[in-house]
């Protein structure tokens, strides 16, 4: 499984629209949202927004690659045959699909590594409750991946490639991650609050140093995104298909 | 009789009893789509061990839901598979039987010879990629992805994932389909060889001259259902035994079978096709060819062999209104 984590992470790496989708576009979020005042953060300016930016982004990062990125290749290496070629390897099919959420696993550790880079670069000073960063990365990868494996499982590649991004596109939106969603008007606040997306973000904007929130909201944010999770890996058994 | 190949199972059935692990066996598979179509309809099949086993039949026949039964890709709605003596899919078959499936199955974003070691690799057979890549001229498609190859290298790099590692038993799904006539010579090559070292093969193809020239046993499949079985003599009645050739109207018959060893019948079959029968030999064919020197005709097609094979697929995938 490990031979086959590192033969998928290479593949990824080598995708040039992957990498514009999981490491350029954080990045220039991270840099945008810090600079650009109209996004309605907490601080108003400067480094003060960074800690806010990089809990969001580090989210979008995980979206990019736990479900958009592995979703889309989930579809198409359906459609083209790959994963029942690789059933017919000795790996195992939990192997199969297991490989590919550590590979998105691995991806994701690489762009928190380069996003907190560029944050320590805009002037952001991690707190001890930066520590608590690589738990929530794991759960939001795990919950995301499951998401990803129901929707690339079960939905044409084409299809998922369309589904995939638009959703891509409304959580980076408005989806509580950029910035919290409450700062949403009304009704959209409530439901979007409960979102994976926004679950997930408000976690992480705690550990980067994001004053605010209580300790029953950090548990009630976590029970979500894995019941998030919990939901795609059972539609996922029901629904997978490996063609 | 409605249906040969139903008599020939149960022959081969009983065969079973004393040869007691084939390399796979189907029986009374069933398996049902969603819209009501049976893709299998109660299929019974036996890959003997050690053999080259033709499965045709035409599209939608069957054959491609069979490999993902005998994969283990697809659990049948009915009836018993075996593969390698056990279940499909299990672990030991997983390692002992590799799969060429249809449609290539390669993830497009890798290298041409990436995939195969890595598949070397996954199989605890790195040391056998380099071989095969060679075998089958890859060496030169090095670090062009498998999106940029064209149809003909995409099989090639799909049989050659099929063929690192050390299998037992191969199926091919269409091994042969798009590839160029050296492409082609190549994978017979391979395939001759896999049986020349005993192992067990499960050719999928439409193409009967393949089936001819390389299988041992063929079974014929139409709508979900086995039609004939059996080895290729078996299926063509008379095979080796008629020496046919195609030449003017109403050549004198009775004088060619006279210049024949005792026992030989001839018969104009159809208007200037003609039927030598009675102990199909390379002397009855010379004997042939230099009656037809001496009386100045030429003869064409001049071969040995009774109903082709070709006829007998036509036969039984017709019959029953299988071919659109």
């Amino acid at each position: 499984m490990i031979a086959q984590a590192g033969f998928e992470l290479r593949l990824l790496l080598r995708n040039g629209e992957q990498l514009l989708l999981t490491l350029v576009i954080p990045v220039a979020l991270l840099v945008g949202i810090t600079l650009v005042p109209a996004v309605p953060l907490d601080a108003p300016a400067g480094a003060a927004r960074v800690p806010e930016a990089l809990g969001g982004v580090l989210a979008v990062a995980i979206i990019a690659s736990a479900f958009t990125s592995l979703a889309i290749s989930v579809g198409f290496d359906r459609r083209s045959g790959a994963l029942v070629m690789l059933a017919t390897t000795p790996l195992s099919r939990q192997a199969i699909l297991g490989a590919r959420a550590l590979a998105a696993l691995a991806m994701v550790a690489l762009q928190v590594l380069l996003l907190a880079l560029a944050a320590l670069a805009l002037g952001w000073q991690p707190t001890a409750s930066a520590l608590a960063l690589p738990a929530w990365v794991i759960l939001g990868t795990a919950a995301f991946a499951a998401l990803g494996f129901a929707l690339g499982g079960a939905v044409r590649a084409e299809a998922t490639l369309a589904i995939a991004n638009a959703v891509f596109l409304v959580l980076l939106a408005v989806g509580g991650t950029t910035f919290p969603a409450s700062e949403l008007p009304g009704p959209l606040a409530t439901v979007v609050s409960v979102l994976p997306s926004s679950t997930l973000a408000d976690l992480l904007r705690w550990s980067t140093g994001t004053v605010g929130g209580s300790a029953t909201a950090l548990v009630v944010d976590a029970a979500l995104v894995l019941a998030w999770g919990i939901a795609g890996a059972l539609i996922a058994s029901r629904t997978f298909r490996w063609r | 009789m409605r249906n040969p190949g139903a008599s020939l199972v149960r022959r081969r059935a009983g065969l079973r009893e004393t040869a007691p692990v084939d390399a796979a066996a189907l029986e009374g598979v069933r398996v049902s789509f969603p819209g009501g179509r049976d893709a299998l309809a109660g299929l019974d099949l036996v890959v003997p061990q050690g053999r080259v086993t033709a499965l045709l039949g035409p599209n939608g026949a069957g054959k491609s839901t069979t490999v993902a039964v005998l994969a283990g890709l697809l659990r049948p709605d009915a009836g018993k598979a075996q593969v390698l003596g056990g279940s499909p899919g299990r672990p030991e078959a997983r390692r002992r039987l590799h799969v060429m499936v249809q449609d290539d199955g390669l993830p497009t974003g890798a290298h041409a010879t990436e995939i195969v070691r890595h598949v070397a690799r996954l199989r605890g057979a790195p040391e056998t990629a380099a071989p095969i890549i060679e075998l089958f001229g890859l060496a030169s498609l090095g670090r062009t992805t498998i999106r940029r190859l064209s149809g003909g290298e995409r099989r090639r790099v799909s049989l050659a994932c099929a063929l690192v590692g050390h299998p037992d038993f191969v199926i091919l799904d269409e091994p042969t389909a798009g590839l160029d006539p050296r492409g082609r010579a190549i994978v017979w090559e391979a395939i001759a060889g896999l049986r020349a070292s005993g192992r067990s093969v499960l050719l999928c193809t439409h193409l009967l001259d393949e089936a001819e020239a390389l299988a041992d046993d063929i079974s014929i499949i139409a709508a979900g259902h086995l039609r004939a079985s059996g080895p290729l003599a078996s299926l063509v009645p008379g095979g080796a035994d008629a020496v046919t050739f195609d030449g003017p109207l109403h050549l004198d018959v009775a004088g060619l079978v006279q210049a024949l060893p005792e026992g030989a019948r001839g018969e104009e079959v159809s208007p200037g096709r003609y039927r030598i029968e009675g102990g199909a030999s390379p002397q009855m064919l010379a004997t042939v060819a230099s009656w037809c020197a001496q009386h100045g005709v030429q003869p064409r097609n001049l071969s040995v062999g009774g109903e082709s094979l070709a006829d007998v697929y036509w036969r039984l995938t017709e019959e029953r209104g299988d071919h659109t």
